[in-house]
């Protein structure tokens, strides 16, 4: 257990303590009586009680009865009257670290839990995938666990079965074959090492017996480009602080690679100080991603040219491993990536992304070779998943044993491969004919559906197992709460399937440990490993990777330039598709578009124009005989000739939130074409298909919100006037000025740190029991959310700068709500805090018009549903507001109560660091920082000293706390673009 | 083909009336007449709409305002654009019965008495908007100072709490002013209905007049102080009614513009009015004519404050107004603009023509419009301002809903439910005004 960010110092009772205590407390009546009774009555006079002080005794004796808190706990050894759970005290959050898996991948966090209910998610700090920061998939794992969706029994058919019936049945089938014949077992993508243990020991002893792997974002392009350019395949690993040049190859490092959290804070990092080392981010991509946004020098390329360019840039770099080739056209782009590749060998990087061919990834390997960048920018391990093996082939594999009926018995352990296997590789088809199949997952799914056997999973945060992160560390998953409806997870299944009948999750895992770390000091080990939530172990895994010799890499396929493109992405909020039933990433704006409830087929300006189209008309796309149909959304930036479709929609058995919300790309994802196609038609069908998306605007209309300078004008800045120069700092006012003397709090965002990833939206939903609304609701524009990530675009639509800004709200000195309300339901508090008090409220909505920041939200409807299990997920310090209320972002006032509870019983002010905001502890970048802007050395002071700091409208005089920095942009010299 | 010379000498009262005659022909729709097929007609549709309106808050009450099309950034719209347009409504009774009795315009006598029933209605539909509007109706009472163990005041900063007292103090007063005026009537309905319970129900209403001299000195005195009371009422309702945006930092809310559309709907009532209960002797072509000079003059006035309005937008050289005033003109709501300038400025020019001025059916016409296009305008005033402020990110769009259009077609149902209960029920015109009229006329012609 860690304790962080509240450390739980009342557990901590020193004996001095205690000893102080004894003086000012009593312990009793008898206590107190003698006391008083000593004091003031002399002895030999008979005590006589008066009412007053007899009801006052009373009264006291009352409130010590009922309040135990109020005491301090005896020094004797006592024995609670029943057993509750360790180190739990009424009211205060318990922290349990853990680690949440994305696609395969763990990240360290810290589980909040309110009296055993794990109510929030944080990350955590010890973690290297985390670094305190979580994505918003870890975010919105907590109304995972307790989606009334979820499946809570165990089902053959469609009736409801016990687990040891389910056991019975598969004794029966095991027994058909002692060796394993026909048995089949498919899993995703194995980094437990637990899990892999235990495989490989089933494979053992069922020597016939095969495991499979698939999942539909996998990692195979990596592995087989390293398999390709250093003859084995490897995981590479990089190191955004130490470089300065970083080329992106339709890489998604800030937004979607493995370690995509730890990157951003790295690469964050490197960019905020604007010194000569800023990083200067070179990204040629064809689907804008969060990376692409971040991008100084971008270049708008068709995902099937990317190969092309890499190979120019070899050539161009001298790498011996590039054919030569067509000359691409002379391009500014390459030509000032290629210089200042050049110029800083040993800190440059080029990172290739997950969807490009292997090809491709040989050839970035080839040039970081080159360019001496291994062991600085980038290092290799042995990979993250176990046993590699292409798991497109894996399934197909599978498959073909399948209908050759060869398997009797398949189990899938997680996964959904019915949804999500490659359309054409009759997976669902062909497991009509297995006799035996059994399927563990959360919910009733699709491949549950079909399976003979559903069998209810435990949720991650309900089950003991271990998972790598990106870089190989090893965290000791651990549950939070026992599952609430029964489910077991896949350790406890094969178990069972090994013949070790019985042993939990616990035993297996502990196990597996104790054998590799041995038995002396393994208590310890065991209890670090689960308090700290990472093992710490210098990592076995890495290897300095030698190119092969004579490698040399072709130009495999070269794309009709006259053809559209299809790419398919995983959905920036759903993933694959598992996330589909969360109501939270459902509603959460997608980073770029600010799509909700549903994808769509993003296409360039340039190409809707020439197809007749506009945002929301419906197109149907085509590839080979395969045909669906999908609504279109334009996107500046986006490459011509190319559309992009995302995954993890149009789910037919999501469960209430997520069933036949959007389209399913899927069904166009074959095994030739995973992430590409070429060859698409694209045929307006003349119908329409309302989205809801959450900002119609794109444009600034030339407004001074989002502040954008470069590096030089960054640094001009300290000496001389900031652009824009003569801004009034204070304006006037008729009301007399207020000192805040005691707390004073303040935030500042950095607008050049922002990725636009979203976290703080949903990290924000999550510990304000924010509610969700449905599709038509945020059509109506009645969207929730406390802080909105607003994207805005300069410059061409075809080319557009990409620029984010998280809103939350001002917390204005002089707030324009307060003045309008006439309840006084919004008003100023002490610190400064613009405070709205739900109770009061009557919903006159007059604040809202008079807020210029837009930040207020209003339950238009009655949006918070009283459903049992999502109610236990509900953070008990904040108020669920009803209909007809306004609410809006209180800077986190709860954190700041708590912080303060534990301030005062030790006598001391709130430090810097102490609150820590939803938003700002979610934030992987760190690009928001919230303290006490009367403590002079606060980090938030830090960072408003800057000159660049500035007021979002400060011409209205509103002086709002928070406040922002620029983005500040690092162009090559002689850019045109700034 | 009347001229403006033969408009100009219609008499207010056109042929010769005893005291009698005036309140046969007045106490009879009271008392006597038949229900008339258009009446009846009337009343049921009303009521169908009343219905309607039943419906509609009822529903409100159970589901919250998310039924209306509000959102964010628009978070108010048609419940606000009703209350501003009734109260406008509103204006122009008192407007008729006090502004011109202080002004001792003898035209005003025939029709004060159902403009103040106007107003008196209108701003009940005005006073209900804001209730309904809020989140939490059932707590609306919180606006209003009282001593609680909350212990907690009204913010008096903001306009809201100002409304509360203007629009209460508005329709209190106007209340009084036209049941005081509606005494003597009484006392004549009650001496002479025929039936036990009217006489019981207006005898108790006329509080004992008796008609002697010293009740009608007292009564005058009365009288010329309320209207003396409302007066400067009208314009205080619509300066706080107008505060209630000018506070707001929204541009677009900070221009003013005024009661136009209470001429108006007292042309269109009593154009109808007139022609169901034959009532073309009291209310004549020349009332007809000077409301419309009157609804002619508004329009000008309205004219030059639009043109203010975009001037000042400019010449402030503030970048939002500009933008706001852009958006009115050439955004996605520009149709709403043009349509407010073509009712409210284009089309009231035709009242500079004497014929039109004098066809009923025209100024009927010309009132419907102008009626649509206040209310437009209070709508763009609102919406559109509202829709696009200040950080393009939060734009967005209003779209009303089945229970928007519901709200007001009920409320103008219930008004004009409760204008025909009120022509049947008590005198439409003012019987002794008219009685007065009658006598000082003769002498003057």
């Amino acid at each position: 257990m860690t304790s962080r960010p509240h450390p739980d110092s009342t557990l901590v009772f020193d004996r001095t303590q205690a000893e102080a205590a004894r003086q000012a407390f009593w312990r009793g009546l008898d206590e107190l009586d003698r006391s008083q009774i000593d004091s003031h009555a002399p002895a030999h006079e008979p005590v006589s009680w008066y009412r007053r002080e007899f009801m006052k005794l009373m009264a006291a004796s009352l409130a010590l009865a009922g309040t135990p808190g109020c005491s301090r706990p005896p020094l004797e050894q006592i024995v609670p009257y029943r057993e509750g759970p360790p180190e739990s005290t009424y009211g205060k959050p318990v922290f349990f670290a853990s680690a949440i898996a994305r696609d395969g991948y763990g990240a360290g966090v810290l589980v909040e839990t309110n009296m055993g209910r794990p109510t929030k998610i944080e990350g955590n700090p010890l973690h290297p995938a985390s670094l305190g920061a979580t994505d918003i998939f870890s975010q919105a794992a907590v109304l995972e666990l307790w989606d009334p969706d979820r499946s809570q029994v165990v089902l053959n058919g469609k009736n409801v079965e016990t687990w040891d019936r389910f056991v019975e049945a598969l004794r029966a089938r095991l027994a058909h074959a002692p060796d394993g014949a026909g048995l089949r077992i498919l899993t995703e993508t194995v980094t437990s090492p637990t899990l892999h243990a235990q495989l490989r020991r089933l494979v053992a002893k069922y020597p016939r017996a095969r495991w499979h792997q698939y999942q539909p974002l996998n990692r195979d392009n990596v592995y087989a480009g390293t398999a390709l350019a250093f003859g084995e395949p490897l995981e590479p690993r990089y190191a955004f602080g130490n470089a300065r040049i970083v080329v992106s190859l339709d890489a998604d490092f800030l937004g979607s690679l493995p370690g995509c959290v730890r990157y951003a804070r790295d690469f964050a990092e490197a960019r905020r100080t604007h010194a000569a080392t800023m990083i200067r981010l070179y990204v040629a991509e064809g689907t804008p991603s969060l990376t692409g946004a971040m991008a100084d020098e971008k270049r708008i390329v068709r995902s099937a040219e990317i190969l092309r360019l890499a190979q120019a840039m070899a050539r161009a770099l001298g790498v011996g491993a590039a054919q030569p080739g067509a000359a691409v056209a002379s391009d500014a782009w390459l030509d000032a990536a290629v210089a200042d590749l050049l110029q800083h060998r040993g800190s440059a990087l080029v990172v290739a992304g997950d969807r490009q061919p292997p090809a491709v990834h040989a050839l970035v390997h080839a040039i970081n070779q080159q360019l001496g960048n291994q062991g600085a920018t980038i290092e290799y391990t042995t990979p993250v998943a176990f046993e590699p093996a292409s798991e497109l082939e894996s399934m197909r594999e599978l498959v073909a044993a399948m209908d050759a009926a060869q398997v009797d018995a398949l189990l899938v352990l997680g996964g959904n491969p019915v949804y999500n296997a490659p359309a054409d590789s009759g997976f669902g088809a062909a497991l009509e004919r297995i006799p035996w199949k059994a399927h563990l997952s959360l919910s009733r799914d699709e491949t549950s559906a079909r399976c003979d056997w559903h069998l209810p999973a435990a949720h991650v945060l309900e089950s003991w197992s271990d998972i790598r992160a990106f870089d190989g560390t090893v965290t000791i998953q651990q549950p939070c709460i026992a599952p609430l409806y029964g489910g077991r997870s896949a350790h406890e299944l094969l178990a069972e399937i090994a013949g070790e009948t019985g042993t939990s999750g616990y035993d297996i895992v502990r196990e597996h440990w104790q054998q590799k770390h041995g038995v002396a000091g393994f208590d310890a080990f065991w209890r670090d490993a689960l308090r700290r939530g990472v093992i710490e172990e210098p990592s076995p895994l890495r290897r300095v990777a030698v190119l092969k010799p004579g490698l040399s890499i072709g130009v495999e396929r070269v794309s009709d330039p006259n053809t559209i493109e299809l790419v398919f992405a995983p959905d920036p909020t759903l993933g694959d598709g598992r996330h589909a039933n969360n109501a939270w990433l459902q509603e959460l704006p997608k980073p770029l578009s600010t799509l909700t409830w549903g994808n769509a087929a993003m296409i360039s300006p340039a190409l809707a124009q020439r197809l007749g189209v506009k945002t929301e008309d419906v197109v149907e796309i085509g590839v080979g005989p395969r045909r669906i149909e999908a609504p279109v959304w334009i996107s500046p930036g986006h490459a011509d000739d190319s559309v992009t479709v995302y995954l993890g929609h149009g789910r037919i058995r999501a469960g209430s939130v997520g069933t036949g919300v959007g389209f399913d790309a899927y069904a166009l994802r074959t095994a030739a074409a995973l992430w590409s196609a070429s060859a698409v038609t694209l045929r307006p069908t003349g119908a329409r298909f309302p989205l809801a998306a959450t900002q119609t605007h794109d444009r600034m209309e030339g407004r001074d919100i989002v502040r954008l300078l470069t590096r030089d004008q960054a640094n001009a800045c300290a000496k001389g006037p900031c652009p824009p120069a003569g801004e009034a700092p204070v304006q006037a006012t008729l009301y007399p000025p207020v000192a805040y003397e005691g707390y004073k709090w303040g935030m500042s965002i950095d607008l050049g740190s922002c990725i636009g990833c979203a976290a703080c939206t949903v990290a924000c939903q999550a510990e304000n029991n924010i509610p969700v609304v449905g599709k038509s609701e945020v059509r109506r524009g009645r969207e929730m959310h406390w802080i909105r990530v607003d994207r805005y675009y300069a410059g061409s639509p075809d080319r557009p700068r990409t620029l984010f800004q998280p809103v939350p709200c001002m917390q204005c000195e002089h707030a324009p709500c307060e003045v309008v309300c006439p309840v006084e339901a919004s008003v100023h508090d002490a610190e400064g805090l613009n405070v709205q008090v739900y109770n009061r409220c009557v919903g006159t909505r007059f604040c809202s018009n008079n807020c210029p920041y837009k930040v207020r939200r209003f339950n238009f409807l009655s949006y918070t549903r009283d459903t049992p299990s999502l109610n236990a997920q509900r953070n008990p310090e904040v108020t669920v507001r009803m209909r007809g209320v306004m609410e809006k972002c209180t800077y986190c006032v709860q954190r700041i109560s708590r912080a303060r509870i534990d301030a005062d019983k030790s006598g001391r002010r709130i430090v810097d660091g102490d609150v820590v905001t939803a938003c700002q502890a979610v934030c992987p970048t760190q690009a928001i920082v919230f303290g006490d802007l009367n403590d002079p050395q606060s980090a938030v002071n830090q960072r408003k000293s800057s000159p660049l700091d500035y007021a979002l409208l400060a011409e209205l005089n509103t002086r709002p706390r928070t406040t922002y920095l620029p983005k500040v942009i690092n162009p090559a010299a002689g850019s045109e673009r700034a | 083909m009347p001229s403006e010379s033969t408009l100009a000498a219609t008499p207010v009262l056109r042929g010769h009336y005893s005291d009698a005659s005036i309140t046969d022909k007045i106490a009879d729709i009271v008392l006597v007449q038949p229900a008339h097929w258009g009446w009846i007609a009337g009343l049921g549709v009303a009521a169908a709409f009343t219905l309607l309106f039943l419906v509609a808050i009822s529903y409100l009450l159970a589901k919250g305002v998310g039924i209306w099309g509000i959102n964010e950034p628009v978070a108010w719209a048609f419940a606000i654009t009703d209350f501003v347009w009734w109260v406008g409504i509103g204006h122009a009774g008192t407007f008729i019965s006090a502004f011109l009795l202080l002004l001792r315009q003898s035209w005003r006598t025939s029709i004060n008495r159902f403009a103040e029933a106007m107003t008196i209605f209108a701003v009940a539909m005005a006073g209900l908007m804001p209730i309904l509007h809020l989140g939490r109706p059932w707590f609306f009472y919180w606006l209003i100072p009282y001593p609680n163990i909350m212990n907690v005041w009204p913010q008096w900063r903001s306009p809201l709490v100002w409304d509360i007292f203007a629009v209460g103090t508005y329709i209190i007063v106007s209340i009084l002013f036209w049941y005081m005026g509606l005494i003597p009537d009484l006392a004549t309905l009650r001496d002479s209905a025929r039936v036990r319970w009217k006489q019981v129900a207006y005898g108790l209403l006329a509080l004992g007049w008796r008609g002697e001299a010293r009740h009608w000195h007292r009564f005058d005195t009365a009288y010329l102080l309320m209207a003396g009371l409302a007066t400067p009422l009208v314009i205080s309702v619509h300066s706080v009614v107008s505060l209630d945006f000018a506070i707001g930092n929204t541009p677009g809310w900070h221009s003013t513009i005024l009661l136009f559309s209470g001429f108006a709907m007292a042309l269109t009532l009593c154009i109808p009015l007139r022609a169901v209960f034959g009532l073309r002797a009291f209310i004549t072509a020349r009332h007809l004519d000077n409301i419309a000079k009157l609804m002619l003059v508004c329009c000008l006035i309205v004219t030059y404050s639009y043109l203010i309005e975009i001037f000042m937008a400019f010449y402030s050289a503030d970048p939002y107004t500009i933008a706001m005033t852009m958006n009115r003109v050439q955004g996605p709501y520009a149709p709403l603009y043009w349509s407010v300038v073509l009712c409210n400025v284009v089309v009231p020019q035709a009242l500079w023509f004497a014929h039109v001025r004098a066809s009923p059916l025209s100024l009927f016409m010309i009132a419907i419009v102008v009626n649509i296009g206040m209310w437009l305008e209070r709508f763009m005033i609102i919406v559109v301002s509202l829709h696009r402020d200040f950080l393009p990110s939060a734009w967005g769009m209003f779209y009303p809903t089945f229970w928007d259009l519901a709200t007001l077609a009920g409320s103008i149902g219930c008004f004009a439910l409760l204008f025909l209960l009120f022509l049947r029920f008590l005198p439409a015109i003012s019987i002794a005004e008219m009685r007065k009229l009658a006598r000082r006329l003769p002498r003057r012609a």
